[in-house]
């Protein structure tokens, strides 16, 4: 298919004789943002788990750009492009929200280990090229009051903005954002739906989102993916999905 | 109160980030030269050996304090530095060889360490730590042939191009050139990519592994380093001690290195330095102490061991972050002085912490 950055063929995770994920196939497009939508243990969250390598697939073929990555070491995969967020915040909570950021940027290399204890000039410019990004980063975000704040202190709102953040610092090609919204208040949901519209519009980053909240899904979803035991139910457009009778016996309801 | 006004990114991570802190650590280094000029030789020894907890609590704190790995065994890579310093003295290795090859032999132990001790974490990774303890404090006593066994081994008397630095006025300008390097290097590192992939690991290895941190080699990078410098350490306590058995490295150092970092505040060099100074100054508190005290109290065996116990026990309840915590609360309250408020350093608790993928 042309087109298609990220390609799961038939993939399959099964824990012992429990089938998360059955027979899956999902195509994701460059520069579209796909949402995944689907009732608690639909199997979405381990699709993502299966493509970022926290889980190896039972079956199946995962393709990103036509590369198999089904076999990956698991910290193989950010250097491909390939960022995600989690649905329980994991930042880094005793550091800063600068220096989350910065190890967004750790696929880029932070400099020979010598230089970097000895402080060289050369690493101090590279240091604040990395810092130059991240600066980009906490701008298109609006993050610059909390950039010298402990993660461990700050509202569960900005935690969300700033794992977003630190996954963009990577410069990915395509984002997994697992359920961004959970827990955010209408106004920071609405935020949310411009920033995803921009990093896809302006950034042109592929974005999968795994998402509850329809109204985001409505609002920014080029494709929809609906997901059930294991396996997709429907997709198509955001509105062909929801009046798809399947899916509201599913996981809608009338 | 002081404002920061940056130009340029590299402002803002500089180590000195203020004219004052050039002054103050100015002044430190300053007084901890003039020290031995003014002092008696029995003072600046003890002031050596402090500086050389120092350089071990410097080490465990990488391990710990930055990549969240407990070690209730570094006392073994003291005791590897030690006696690897003290045979390639023996055998006729330059001083000035010895040193960094007795840190490598460590870090290598470190290594051997930490490739199967990665797989474990928490209380499973300290008993890991602990037995390799024992192990190392056994094979110290039966290898007669390189260690002298439970007889010991004399180490010689250091030297440079033919200049003796037996003196204790000479050694301690040795250990403090030691720790200075020492701290120079970690805090390079710990504000470079690899000290915040070591934080990385630390807080969160599922997104650590999102961000394409190698988290396995990381930690045992973070081994290495942590036992090459306490073995450097260990290096510097051969000269200090001038004899060496296998009873000097028990699992009581160990255990007083670990209540150096966690009393100094984890995550942090400057704790570690506050928490080494407190912790080997407390045998020569108590001892002050038992002067005050009843004669029947004052005789009592372990009151030293009690005193340290006491100590961590009052840090864990009244002062989680330890000394450095302390630190940066009074600073912060000298800065800001009317407007201080406790409520700046009450951490948050997190509730969202289930479901994690390690």
């Amino acid at each position: 298919m042309t087109g298609a950055v990220l390609e799961l063929d038939q993939v399959a995770l099964h824990f012992g004789g429990l089938a998360a994920i059955s027979d899956l196939s999902i195509s994701v497009k460059a520069g579209e943002v796909l949402a995944v939508i689907g009732p608690n243990g639909a199997g979405k969250t381990s699709m993502l788990n299966l493509v970022t390598r926290v889980f190896d697939a039972s079956k199946g073929r995962i393709a990103f750009k036509g590369q198999d990555i089904s076999r990956l070491p698991r910290a193989r995969i950010a250097h491909l492009g390939i960022a995600r967020t989690f649905q329980n915040i994991e930042l880094f909570d005793a550091a800063t929200v600068l220096d989350n950021l910065l190890l967004g940027r750790h696929r880029f290399g932070g400099g020979v280990w010598w230089r970097q204890v000895l402080r060289t000039p050369a690493l101090t410019r590279l240091e604040e090229a990395h810092r130059a990004k991240a600066e980009e980063v906490i701008e298109f975000l609006d993050l610059s009051p909390w950039r010298n704040a402990r993660v461990a202190g700050l509202p569960y709102g900005v935690r969300k903005v700033v794992e977003l953040g630190r996954a963009l610092c990577s410069e990915p090609e395509i984002l997994f954002l697992d359920e961004p919204a959970s827990g955010l208040n209408p106004e920071e949901t609405r935020d949310l739906a411009f920033w995803i519209d921009d990093i896809r519009s302006d950034l042109g980053i592929t974005v999968v989102m795994i998402e509850h909240d329809m109204s985001l899904v409505n609002a920014v979803a080029d494709r929809v993916v609906c997901m059930a035991q294991g396996r997709v139910l429907a997709q198509g457009s955001a509105a062909e999905v929801q009046s798809h009778p399947d899916v509201i016996a599913a996981y809608l309801g009338t | 109160m002081r404002f920061d006004y940056h130009t340029r990114y590299r402002q803002g991570f500089a180590l000195l980030k203020h004219p004052a802190d050039w002054v103050n650590y100015g002044v430190l280094l300053a007084a901890l030269l003039v020290v031995p000029l003014v002092a008696s030789n029995y003072f600046v020894g003890e002031l050596s050996y402090v500086l050389i907890l120092c350089v071990a609590s410097l080490g465990l704190m990488t391990l710990s304090g930055f990549t969240g790995q407990i070690s209730l065994g570094h006392a073994s890579f003291v005791a590897i530095g030690a006696y690897g310093h003290a045979w390639l003295l023996a055998h006729g290795v330059p001083f000035i060889l010895a040193l960094p090859l007795a840190a490598l032999i460590s870090a290598g132990a470190g290594l051997v360490v930490g490739i199967p001790a990665i797989r474990v974490s928490g209380l499973y990774l300290a008993m890991v730590t602990l037995a390799f303890s024992i192990v190392v404090e056994q094979v110290i006593g039966m290898w007669r042939g390189v260690t002298g066994g439970f007889m010991g081994m004399l180490v010689e008397t250091p030297s440079i191009a033919g200049i003796s630095l037996g003196s204790p006025k000479v050694f301690y300008y040795l250990c403090l050139l030691v720790v200075v390097l020492v701290l120079l290097a970690l805090a390079n590192l710990l504000r470079s990519g690899i000290g915040r992939a070591f934080t990385g690991v630390r807080d969160s290895e599922a997104a650590a592994y999102a961000l394409g941190i190698e988290v396995k080699r990381m930690k045992v990078g973070a081994f290495g380093l942590s036992a090459g410098i306490t073995g450097l350490a260990g290096a510097l306590m051969a000269h200090h001690i001038g004899y060496l058995t296998p009873d000097a490295f028990t699992l009581l150092l160990s255990l007083d290195l670990v209540l150096m970092v966690v009393i100094g505040g984890m995550g942090s060099l400057r704790g570690a330095i506050l928490g080494a100074v407190l912790i080997s100054m407390l045998p020569n508190g108590v001892a002050l102490l038992k002067d005050v005290l009843p004669q029947s109290m004052a005789r009592q065996s372990g009151l030293e061991i009690f005193v340290a116990g006491a100590v961590l026990a009052f840090f864990v309840l009244f002062e989680p972050t330890g000394l450095n915590g302390r630190w940066m609360k009074i600073r912060a309250l000298l800065e800001n002085f009317p407007l201080y408020r406790r409520d700046t350093f009450r951490r948050q608790k997190a509730y969202m912490k289930s479901e994690r993928n390690r």
